[in-house]
């Protein structure tokens, strides 16, 4: 292993649970305001996660009163304190970008069955 | 002591403990072995010169080399360069520079030489905006006009022409010093650094703190 890769193994953390594109998580972020330090939450569906090392990081899409928020976080952060998955979803492709084109019953995603790897025929949208 | 010979790892993004992260290039940065003491009654200028201890030494060496590392009593290494110091300072040679030379916060230069791109035209080298690609242009990446007409008669020295470009020395002013890792001789500098990875710099204190 390079010099390099050493140096990032140093700042990744792996404290925090598995997860991808389609998952509903429950991030809870550090914020400080002056010189206190509070959590903030921040809860909606992965909808793309990139990059390697120190520099990965995840977007998180959310609707908050009929608008679209997206909040993207450096998975290896200091300031994420812990992340929930509240809900794995079964996708079909890596960045869940076609969800910003819809809403309401179009923009559910199906859950996913990890006890169940086999394949079976692909149920209705329920 | 005033300087220290590296090579550079490469770059990434390191977090700080309030959660910015700092994007930084890597330097393995020493251990350097003092090979001459050069002072101004014998040579004219104050300065030492360090040898970069690698881990693979020089295979060959000169016999004028040779001759230089043996007075020095130090191992032959690839790399030499010279450092300013005061005539006050002490070091002789023998002596190992290390990175706890510097200190977090620090700021410092670097001395490289930039990543070579050949030939290049005017918009890659000198910034040009050049003409449109379509439209009926036909006008793309030429430099246009380079002077005037029958008077002067000649293009000034100075313009700016197409020609090689990088592959050359290039400091890098004010970098701040993010971490020292002595253990591993590593130094992380806040932004970039010339040239490739595994390229050879040099890191002075700067200048202008």
């Amino acid at each position: 292993m390079n010099t390099l890769q050493e140096v990032e193994n140093e700042y990744l953390r792996s404290d925090l649970p598995e997860f991808r594109a389609g998952d509903t998580l429950r991030v809870h972020v550090k914020v400080s305001e002056g010189d206190k330090q509070r959590i903030q939450v921040f809860q909606g569906v992965v909808i793309a996660r990139r990059g390697t090392g120190t520099g990965e990081s995840f977007t998180v899409r959310k609707m908050s009163g009929g608008i679209g928020v997206e909040r993207v976080f450096p998975i290896h952060s200091p300031v994420l304190d812990r992340i929930e998955v509240i809900r794995r979803g079964r996708v079909r492709r890596a960045k869940l970008y076609y969800l910003r084109g819809l809403r309401g019953k179009a923009a559910r995603i199906e859950e996913r069955r990890e006890d169940r790897p086999q394949k079976k025929a692909p149920q209705s949208a329920s | 002591m005033q300087g220290i010979l590296g090579k550079k790892l490469g770059m990434t993004q390191i977090f700080a403990d309030d959660g910015r992260a700092h994007p930084v290039t890597v330097i393995q940065a020493g251990p350097c072995l003092v090979v001459q003491r050069k002072t101004a009654e014998k040579d004219g200028y104050e300065a030492i010169q360090l040898g970069l201890v690698e881990e693979r030494p020089p295979r060959r060496v000169t016999k004028a080399r040779r001759g230089h590392f043996e007075k020095a009593g130090v191992a032959p290494t690839r790399r030499l360069a010279e450092f300013d110091v005061d005539a006050e300072d002490e070091s002789k040679a023998g002596d190992q520079v290390k990175v706890d030379i510097f200190s977090v916060n620090d700021f410092v230069d670097v001395v490289g030489t930039s990543k070579g791109k050949g030939f290049q035209g005017v918009i890659k080298r000198h910034g040009f905006s050049g003409g449109g690609a379509t439209h009926g242009s036909m006008f793309h990446r030429a430099p246009g006009s380079i002077g005037q007409a029958s008077d002067p008669s000649r293009v000034f020295p100075g313009t700016k022409l197409p020609g090689q470009t990088g592959n050359v020395r290039v400091t890098k002013k004010n970098l701040l010093v993010v971490k020292i890792d002595a253990e591993k001789n590593l130094l992380y500098l806040r932004g970039a650094v010339p040239g490739p990875k595994n390229g050879f710099v040099a890191v002075k204190r700067a200048k202008r703190g």
